[in-house]
């Protein structure tokens, strides 16, 4: 088999220059393997070679990533390599986020194929296994025997671009591709035997995880509605014309708060919906629809309760990441009870 | 996104008009809403009653902030 010519990525201690300490070390490269590096070349027999290794302070890394990227995507090129390894990174956050984007930055622009690994808790699994083949490990470094020859096997398959398996087979995170398969029997027959052995209370492999949705304890109810003050918030998407801030039909990446303190209606004139998970006519026509402000000025003229809050916050809520809505969720309310807000409705479609 | 809410102390209250998902992701207080497209509105009605709806919807959801509850509820 031909030689595999890689530059490899490492953080401050695997380079072995030091620990939290030198954690905000700028680049160095050296030429030829260190530490894991040889531990790759050995592993394959020499047919890896680590031609270049590039070592980045975590704390360097992390908070220089435009300055780091092209430094690194220079280096890389310079040598021409057939791949880019970097790690693995285990549980390592930093490590694991600066893994992932000097990956898909080699990718991306170099056209290099690159791979990593880590601990499923790694945030840099989530900023890069989209792009990239990212192998799962243990979150300690015993795993590492375990974990470098199964990133070289995908890394050769990669690179002879021979059919890759499916993540459990190969070992990486999905990427989120589908791809359509022929099972042997049909699914009747599938759903059948799954439930025999439900039944039976034998083992058995779900096809699809159902999500998990932990419970929290109720939150004090509002002590004195006359008196107390009150928000609107919304997944429903309503925006000024025009989506000024350009909050996303699909996936939202963020949450907006506009002003509705001298307002006490929402007029299709100068409010819509963003959301592209419901039909928007409704909405359009009239935003309070989805956004109750009017009903909510009168009941607070009427002194049902104390105050309107002056400002409501949006997001859309059509395929947004669980972890996302929960991030805007938790940051939302955060904000809201810094600014004295009692109580919040939230409307959802 | 309302459960993180509730999570940080502020009472707060789902209007929704699948009352299932609401109570699988774990919302605490919950109001059925009247449609997916328009929660808290009726295009079916005239104006005047629609905002009559609405006012009730609110009201609902404004005693469901107030109840102390134990586990979630639905509020009819």
């Amino acid at each position: 088999m031909e030689k595999v010519r890689v530059v490899h990525y490492l953080n401050q201690f695997f380079g072995q220059i030091g620990g939290e300490d030198r954690a905000g070390i700028p680049p160095q490269m050296k030429e030829g393997p260190i530490g894991v590096g040889q531990q790759i070349q050995n592993e394959s027999r020499g047919r890896f070679e680590i031609v270049r290794t590039i070592i980045c302070g975590d704390n360097y890394a992390a908070e220089h990533l435009e300055e780091v990227e092209p430094l690194i995507l220079k280096w890389v090129e310079e040598v021409h390599p057939d791949l880019f390894w970097a790690g693995p990174a285990f549980a390592a956050g930093r490590y694991g986020i600066a893994c992932g984007t000097m990956c898909k930055a080699v990718q991306q622009k170099l056209g290099i194929p690159a791979i990593t690994a880590m601990h499923p808790t790694n945030p840099g699994v989530e900023a890069a296994r989209k792009e990239m083949y990212i192998i799962e490990t243990g979150d300690s470094i015993r795993d590492m025997k375990r974990v470098i020859p199964k990133m070289m096997v995908l890394a050769q398959k990669i690179l002879d671009k021979t059919p890759i398996g499916m993540p459990q087979e190969e070992g990486y995170f999905p990427r989120g591709i589908r791809v359509n398969v022929r099972a042997e029997k049909r699914g009747s027959k599938r759903a059948v035997e799954m439930l025999l052995k439900k039944l039976r209370g034998e083992p058995f492999v779900t096809e699809l995880p159902i999500p998990q949705f932990d419970r929290v304890a109720p939150a004090p109810p509002v002590a004195d509605l006359s008196k107390a003050v009150i928000a609107l918030v919304t997944e429903g998407g309503i925006v000024p014309k025009g989506n000024p801030d350009r909050i996303e039909a699909h996936n939202a990446s963020k949450y907006c708060k506009y002003f509705i303190g001298d307002l006490n209606d929402l007029t299709g004139e100068a409010y819509q919906t963003a959301h592209g998970g419901y039909d928007p006519v409704y909405a359009n026509d009239d935003p309070d629809r989805v956004l109750p402000l009017d009903a909510a000025r009168l009941l607070e003229k009427e002194g049902v309760f104390g105050k309107l809050y002056d400002y409501y916050y949006v997001t859309v809520g059509n395929v947004t990441a669980v972890t996302s809505a929960a991030r805007y969720g938790h940051e939302i309310g955060e904000l809201l009870l810094k600014d004295g807000v009692q109580g919040v409705i939230f409307t959802s479609t | 996104m309302v459960k993180e809410i509730e999570r940080v102390g502020l009472p707060a209250v789902l209007i929704c008009a699948i009352v299932p998902i609401a109570v699988t992701v774990g919302a605490n207080r919950i109001v059925r809403a009247i449609a997916i497209p328009h929660p808290t509105g009726d295009p079916n009605v005239e104006k005047k009653e629609e905002i009559e709806i609405r006012k009730n919807l609110l009201r609902k959801a404004l005693k469901a902030l107030c109840s102390k509850i134990e586990e979630q509820t639905v509020f009819k």
